[in-house]
């Protein structure tokens, strides 16, 4: 009895030795990985490329910018809707990047996770038909509306319905594949989802340019990296890596001259890492950012490789992703 | 009051043939009244209807070169396709192995590696790539090489003294085992560790149907061994672990192993997922297991036992020699079961992000050039797996004829 007393005591004695808390950053030096939780399966922003076979998209790409400032490997966790915030309070994965919605709970000591800058800012939006001549969601009063169940979708459809005072028909549906499916053979007036989603299901359309999207955005959706709550260190590092990219398109720094841009403008210089010991401030070498862009390029870059014309075709110019110079909402802060 | 029947005098007719006209045989059958004409007819719309919806769908819509192009994706998922030869190797050195036993023993085990050569020369015939094609060539030549083998150990040692050829085959097919998965991991070195375990597509299914199946069934006979112990608290145990794990569906168990166990374990330590996955099914399979092979522990009449210990083995040798062989023959249909359920269960792993076969499909779904293939892919996915569940039943349908479960 007293040798497992005593058993008991050092074994408690022991588990301290193995918890002693480790920063998220320690954790990934030491691993030389990063681990990045991903859609897995959402064009545009992450899934698996059929023909690469690599994990691609703009969420994707925002985990190799994280990766490449500090100089480690990246392996990325496809993960779904239901698991994705346990994963990252389990710390299974690092940061999660999987088109997430930035809100309030989500945001709280509730949830236990922090929110970095809006990469994407999304909304929720309607397609219909040309010929049906809809204008704008008031066009839409008696209309029988696609959605797809269990997201935050069909509060949003039946809050906008009712604060225009129009009469709401839904046909719920499981699967976006069905929920569309079921638009474009004509069972519904029209289909309603995040606005970058309707762009995706649009190129699978039976006819696409028989479709259009509707300017109203009914919701708020931004969309960006998530962290742990409490590690203020790593949330910083992410914060800057995501400013980084904005940075570098603000000031026309591109994946193809970042080795060679030279600048008197002092902040540019800072950004280089050339002086001012940015780098140093994060706990990260001082070229750090220069490695971001070498391996992903700025925010304009990662946009139009994955959600330009050749990619989602989600128009940018005059959105709420343009820079902040052109009147969207896409802005660094100070580099210094 | 007693009345006796003489022999019919023509007892020797032949006994009438039930041969009956086509027309006669559909209007005693399918017309007999109003309403059966009118179930017989709206049957018959709907088989129709369906059959050609079907058919018309399989052959004139749907996209079948969603399969080809994504081939290499949903079997070995993102394997890289420079370390490809590790898994074709694994897969040469089982062909290996049941070439040289179908040599050596002949029967069940040669129609196996038999119809499992024929598969791959069948498959090289598809339009795969060629090197794929090559590849199941070599696949199918090695089942021969290895066949060849076998007969040549058989012929050279005579028929006579081939109990030490028997172990050195028993034992390699034991090592095969961890040396496959060494192999497909990798260790570093030349053979450098393969990167996203949780992508591997296919390959974890069977991986997870392999480990599962080869570690359930040992763990489940000791479980059920030890739910019939006479020492009370190896009963307790063997009893609570069954009921325990019978009492709790599969997923959860893998949603507890996925993020339960990460919050009770320290930050820095973080078993790899598709390990996790691995020992969750096997615990899970070897509850089940355990209560199958109790089945037919308990078949079995008190005089084997008797019998046993009247010729003076001891209690462990009649459970070795004596019990167990019989009561695992008498539940094997129920063995194999297990074995069908636990190779679809491997499909759950999706839940907890692993990309196995299913999920990976949906990962081929999202790319916009493959956008609408769901059915095809689904197809693909059961044609599989029904495939493979059907052998697994149809060889263990050969093993209890061959054994004469349920004649004796």
């Amino acid at each position: 009895m007293k040798r497992v007393l005593v058993m008991a005591v050092l074994l408690a004695l022991a588990i301290p030795l193995f918890v002693a808390g480790q920063t998220t950053l320690e954790t990934v030096l030491a691993r030389g990985e990063l681990i990045v939780g991903v859609h897995g399966s959402l064009p545009g922003f992450g899934f698996l490329d059929a023909t690469t076979g690599q994990f691609t998209g703009f969420d994707v790409d925002y985990g190799k910018a994280i990766a490449a400032a500090l100089g480690v490997g990246v392996e990325f966790v496809p993960l779904t809707a239901g698991e994705r915030f346990t994963a990252l309070q389990t710390g299974q994965v690092d940061v999660l990047i999987r088109n997430t919605t930035w809100t309030l709970t989500r945001d709280s000591k509730d949830l236990g996770l922090d929110f970095c800058p809006t990469t994407f800012y999304d909304g929720q939006g309607f397609i219909v038909r040309k010929a049906d001549n809809i204008k704008s969601i008031k066009d839409l009063d008696g209309a029988t509306v696609c959605v797809t169940s269990g997201t935050t979708t069909e509060g949003n459809l039946a809050d906008a319905f009712r604060l225009n005072g129009l009469t709401l028909n839904t046909q719920v549906f499981a699967e976006t594949e069905a929920a569309f499916g079921a638009y474009d053979a004509g069972a519904c007036d029209c289909y309603t989802s995040d606005k970058s989603q309707l762009a995706s299901l649009r190129t699978t359309a039976t006819v696409p340019g028989d479709h259009t999207i509707l300017p109203d955005t009914i919701s708020k959706e931004p969309l960006g990296p998530l962290v742990r709550h409490g590690d203020d260190e790593w949330f910083d590092i992410v914060k800057w890596v995501v400013f980084a990219t904005f940075f570098a398109e603000e000031h026309g720094i591109t994946q193809a001259n970042v080795a060679t841009f030279s600048s008197d403008n002092p902040e540019v210089r800072r950004f280089l890492g050339l002086e001012g010991g940015m780098g140093a401030k994060l706990g990260l070498s001082e070229y750090w950012a220069v490695q971001v862009i070498a391996a992903v390029g700025n925010y304009g870059e990662i946009y139009e490789r994955h959600l330009g014309p050749d990619g989602l075709d989600i128009p940018r110019a005059g959105s709420l992703n343009d820079l902040y110079l052109q009147g969207g909402l896409i802005y660094c802060p100070a580099w210094r | 009051m007693m009345r006796s029947y003489e022999p019919a005098s023509n007892a020797q007719l032949p006994p009438p043939t039930e041969r009956i006209p086509v027309v006669r045989w559909l209007r005693q059958n399918l017309f007999s009244s109003w309403f059966n004409a009118i179930l017989t007819l709206a049957s018959a719309a709907l088989i129709v209807t369906l059959v050609y919806g079907l058919g018309r769908w399989a052959i004139v819509e749907a996209r079948w070169e969603v399969i080809p192009a994504n081939l290499k994706l949903l079997v070995v998922g993102t394997y890289p396709i420079d370390q490809l030869w590790r898994v074709w190797a694994t897969l040469y050195a089982i062909g290996l192995l049941s070439g040289f036993s179908g040599g050596l023993h002949g029967g069940l085990i040669r129609r196996i590696a038999l119809v499992g050569a024929i598969a791959a020369i069948v498959l090289a015939i598809l339009p795969f790539p060629l090197a794929t094609r090559g590849w199941l060539l070599g696949a199918a030549a090695s089942v021969g090489g290895g066949f060849g083998l076998g007969r040549l150990a058989q012929f050279a040692t005579g028929g006579r003294s081939r109990r030490w050829i028997k172990r050195i085959e028993i034992a390699v097919w034991i090592l095969s085992f961890p040396i496959g998965l060494v192999l497909l991991n990798g260790v570093g070195g030349p053979l450098p560790v393969i990167k996203a375990r949780n992508q591997w597509g296919f390959l974890l299914n069977l991986l997870g149907a392999v480990v599962g199946i080869g570690l359930s069934l040992p763990l489940g006979v000791l479980l059920a061994l030890g739910r019939r112990s006479k020492l009370p608290a190896i009963r307790l145990v063997c009893t609570a672990y069954i009921e325990l794990i019978r009492g709790v569906p599969l997923i959860s168990l893998l949603f507890m192993a996925s993020i339960m166990l990460q919050l009770l374990l320290p930050d820095n330590i973080r078993p790899d997922l598709v390990i996790r996955a691995m020992i969750t099914i096997t615990i899970f399979s070897s509850a089940y297991m355990a209560e199958n092979v109790r089945g037919g522990l308990q078949a079995i009449p008190k005089g084997q036992y008797e019998a046993a210990y009247a010729v003076g083995l001891n209690g462990a040798l009649t459970t070795i020699l004596i019990i167990l062989p019989q009561a695992l023959r008498a539940v094997i249909p129920a063995i194999v079961g297990q074995f069908i359920a636990l190779f679809k269960d491997t499909t759950l792993f999706g839940f907890i992000a692993i990309l196995e076969l299913l999920n990976i499909s949906r990962s081929v779904l999202s790319n916009l050039e493959w956008r609408g293939t769901i059915f095809e892919l689904y197809v693909f996915i059961g044609v599989v797996f029904w495939i493979l569940c059907y052998s697994m039943s149809a060889i263990s349908r050969r093993i209890e004829k061959r054994l004469g479960v349920g004649e004796r």
